[in-house]
């Protein structure tokens, strides 16, 4: 139990009616990498909407390091140690590449409007702080997001850069516990490829719990310790890409029933 | 009007007929627009050039001009070569402007014919006799197909001619109106600088410039246009282009001649401007307020005026010997402190409730609370406190020991209100290069991954609130020093308005941009109660504001001096295609590594751009 980084117990939501998720059980351990996977409306993203704190569950228990984080704001959620990626990309598009890393860093600095003002010396070592690790982070992706780049804005970026970026702003926060939505969809097979190894690192350097949604199987089975299956909010199968692949229950929910089965 | 820049005409009478009757109407239009609301009459009184102009009859010519000029605009396409304008456009022009001659020339049967005072006030007489020229119909009728058709033509012909004649023409023109309209503001400048005589000569007893003046100064004007043609061009160019520490060392330089001239100027100029640059700095004060809390932070305030009123008021109350309730008489500088709390206070306690609403919603909320703060000003149940409709008088100047800020020497409440100013541009400055400043940024984006991404938007919020509600709460508290006495009138929702048009006509999110528009539109124009530079324009200010805010809306919606990431916004595709025409690359998506090794060494290399989104 101890390295027990999130646990969720019988988690339930409904939305008018519809059970999204009902009767979750799930758990990631310190230093682990889980993928979440399952057909569309399975409710990955909902799962982690719940998480991420900005939906709130109709019942259950989340808890992270042990302690209950239902009902806390997204942003304490993300004080806490829970950073997260959006399916749909959510950059902040008009800020530039830097400031969109700068800004994610607000819950772990302090400095208000009278040290801005007054220009004192702790304010200065902040900020000079904050650019310094934005740049540290930026640079985890190779000299894609650095240089001459930092200082454009976030709406030039092609489609990949974007989901590069929003990894980076998710790591800004330094989070214990990253939840990456898709974090390849749209990607091409080289792009992809260097995205799963990326993914890999993050563990191994940044010492990141990940918790994934992904369609592509490949990355999944690349990089996932363990891998989850949601079939219309209940979890049907877990365990190893290659038991779960297997798993005719999983097979069933991607693909339907094979036809002799039904006579 | 893309058509017409593709397909090449005929003839010059081969007319896109449809295009010509619209501006036509809309000429015609416009015109009968104008004298309805009865601004050629009234402005009539005040002549531009003895004798020969009033401003009336200038506002009237302009339309047929602004209309051949529109109206024969060729839609430049990059990249493709482009037909000459010529005989064609000159034609259009002319027939726009007769269009609007003629519209006008029916106004003046109608006015002849019907009597329409009762719902159109403006339906009188003295129009008929001014578009007349108390000639009668026939004169009148003809002088306007006539006058119209030329100006349209001129308006077109300005696309024809050569660029020098077009830029010495516009400087004339131009700066012929400015030496006329600005005669009070000139007479009281020279004053100062012991130029009366210049005065003298330059303008006629009755107002208005002399003939022999006018054609002196249009001369010096065009050799002037003439002398520094593609200098200023090349100046702002060259401030452009600069990187670094020189562009570092041109701000500064700029930043200093400012200021000096802001400390120094005022030294020569007389009660009217000074008054006036008062007022300019007043509102400035409180457009820098809201700046921050609807161009950072994207909190559209509707009910800033809120704010204005608490430093009015707990000035008054706090300095006043005459408020009916407390009257401790405290310093200035004293009274200051506790009225930062105050509106500090009220910054929080408006903003708590309204602070989890978004967009519209927000905006609605925040104009009745704006309302609501003047209306308890105003209520008996607060009179005791605060006054009533009578409201709280005899709030003294500010004492500073070596001289006394008060309302009957504008020059020193300028000076105060430059501190002020000073200190906002200052507050707005740093919080924007800071934590917070991001934040704002980032709620302003995207409210709900802002609170993802770890931001107490709530908290944020309210600080936007309560820095925007301190910064008007010291525009409050200088103009009761300034005007000795604070009523609940003073704080109308129009303020808020006023302001906010300012803030989106100067260019939202910029500190220059707020500084323009507050010295175009408070400073020309003049606020809800102060006069501006164009006095005559009194009556018809709101009208000018609102046509300038459509106008701005959708012709330069990021402001007349945007900030850099405003415009960008706005124009996005531009931006990115602008930047592929020059060559830059935005993102090429890594063609270097990846691309190199999924490309075929036999590809054509170097398609730059060719992934761009």
């Amino acid at each position: 139990m101890s390295d027990r980084l999130l646990e969720i117990r019988d988690l339930k939501v409904t939305f008018g009616g519809l059970d999204a998720l009902s009767g979750l059980n799930f758990h990631v351990d310190e230093g682990e990498i889980v993928s979440v996977i399952g057909p569309n409306g399975a409710g990955k993203t909902t799962f982690f909407n719940l998480i991420s704190g900005l939906v709130a569950p109709t019942e259950g228990e989340i808890l992270f390091e042990g302690d209950s984080i239902v009902g806390l704001d997204p942003s304490i959620v993300t004080s806490l140690g829970i950073a997260r990626t959006f399916q749909n990309v959510r950059l902040f598009p008009n800020m530039t590449i830097l400031e969109n890393v700068m800004v994610a860093q607000h819950c772990r600095t302090s400095q208000q409007v009278f040290g801005a003002l007054l220009q004192t010396k702790a304010f200065k070592k902040e900020e000079a702080e904050i650019r310094q690790r934005a740049e540290e982070v930026l640079g985890f992706f190779g000299h894609r997001l650095v240089g001459y780049r930092m200082d454009q804005p976030a709406f030039v970026l092609s489609y990949a850069n974007r989901r590069r970026l929003e990894i980076a702003r998710a790591m800004a926060t330094q989070p214990r516990l990253l939840l990456l939505d898709e974090p390849v969809a749209g990607m091409n097979p080289m792009e992809t490829a260097e995205l799963t190894e990326l993914i890999g690192r993050l563990r191994t350097e940044w010492g990141f719990t990940i918790v994934m949604i992904e369609h592509d199987m490949k990355v999944v089975g690349k990089v996932s310790d363990r891998v989850v299956v949601l079939d219309h909010g209940v979890p049907i199968a877990q365990g190893s890409y290659e038991e779960v692949s297997t798993n005719p229950d999983v097979v069933e929910a991607y693909l339907g029933r094979p036809v002799e089965a039904n006579k | 009007m893309n058509a017409r820049a593709m397909t090449l005409p005929r003839s010059a009478v081969d007319q896109d007929w449809r295009h010509v009757l619209r501006w036509g109407l809309i000429c015609g239009l416009a015109l009968v627009g104008l004298c309805l609301v009865g601004m050629p009459v009234e402005l009539d009184r005040r002549a531009l050039i003895e004798r020969h102009l009033s401003l009336g009859y200038l506002f009237v010519l302009l339309v047929p001009v602004a209309m051949g000029w529109v109206s024969s605009t060729l839609v430049a396409l990059e990249g493709v070569e482009n037909r000459r304008q010529g005989l064609y456009d000159l034609v259009t022009g002319f027939l726009v402007g007769l269009m609007g001659g003629g519209v006008l020339s029916l106004l003046m049967v109608a006015l002849d014919a019907w009597n329409l005072r009762d719902p159109l006030v403006n339906w009188s007489p003295q129009l008929f006799r001014f578009l007349t020229y108390e000639n009668g119909m026939g004169f009148g009728a003809a002088a306007w197909l006539a006058t119209g058709a030329v100006l349209g033509l001129a308006g077109a012909a300005l696309h024809v001619v050569p660029a020098v004649v077009r830029r010495t023409t516009g400087f004339v023109v131009f700066g012929l109106f400015f030496l006329s309209v600005l005669e009070a503001a000139i007479s009281d400048l020279s004053e100062g600088f012991g130029l009366e005589s210049l005065t003298d000569w330059l303008y006629a007893k009755k107002g208005g410039l002399t003939v022999t003046s006018t054609i002196v100064f249009g001369l010096v004007i065009a050799a002037a246009s003439l002398a520094t043609r593609g200098r200023i061009k090349a100046a702002t160019d060259r401030y452009r282009d600069m990187e670094g520490v020189e562009r570092q060392k041109a701000s500064t330089i700029l930043f200093v001649v400012i200021a000096v001239l802001c400390v120094v100027l005022p030294m020569f100029l007389g009660k009217i401007m000074n008054e006036l640059l008062a007022n300019v700095g007043i509102f400035l004060l409180l457009a820098l307020g809201l700046n921050i809390v609807v161009g950072l932070a994207g909190l559209l305030d509707l009910g800033y005026v809120a704010f204005f009123a608490v430093g009015g008021y707990a000035t008054a109350v706090l300095t006043s010997p005459n408020s009916p309730w407390f009257a401790p008489e405290l310093h200035f500088g004293v009274s200051l402190v506790f009225v930062v709390l105050a509106a500090a206070l009220t910054g929080l306690l408006i903003g708590a409730p309204v602070i989890r609403m978004r967009g519209d919603y927000l905006a609605i909320v925040t104009l009745g609370f704006g309302e609501i703060i003047r209306l308890l000003f105003m209520s008996d149940w607060l009179g005791p406190y605060f006054g009533g409709a009578q409201g709280i008088t005899n709030i003294p100047g500010v004492d500073l020991g070596f001289a006394t800020v008060k309302g009957t020497d504008p020059r020193s409440v300028f000076y105060l209100v430059l501190v002020f100013c000073a200190l906002a541009i200052y507050t707005s400055w740093r919080l924007q290069a800071s934590r917070l400043g991001r934040a704002w940024m980032a709620i302003r984006e995207d409210e709900q991954v802002a609170e993802a991404m770890g931001i107490n938007t709530v908290n944020a919020k309210l600080m936007a609130f309560v820095v925007g509600a301190v910064l008007a709460s010291f525009s409050g508290a200088v103009l009761a020093a300034k005007v000795g006495s604070i009523f609940p009138t003073s704080f109308m929702i129009l303020v808020s308005i006023i302001i906010l048009v300012v803030v989106i006509v100067g260019g939202m999110g910029n500190i220059a941009g707020v500084l323009v528009g507050s010295f175009v539109l408070i400073g020309v124009l003049g606020g809800p109660k102060q006069p501006g530079l164009l006095q005559e324009f009194q009556n018809y200010k709101l009208l000018i504001y609102g046509v300038l805010l459509v106008f701005m809306m959708l012709k330069r919606p990021e402001g007349l001096v945007p900030s850099a990431r405003r415009s960008r916004e706005l124009h996005q595709d531009e931006f990115l295609q602008d930047a592929w025409l020059k060559g830059d690359k935005l993102d090429d998506e890594d063609a270097a590594d990846d691309g190199a090794s999924v490309v075929p060494a036999a590809a054509p290399v170097g398609d730059e751009g060719g992934e761009e989104e």
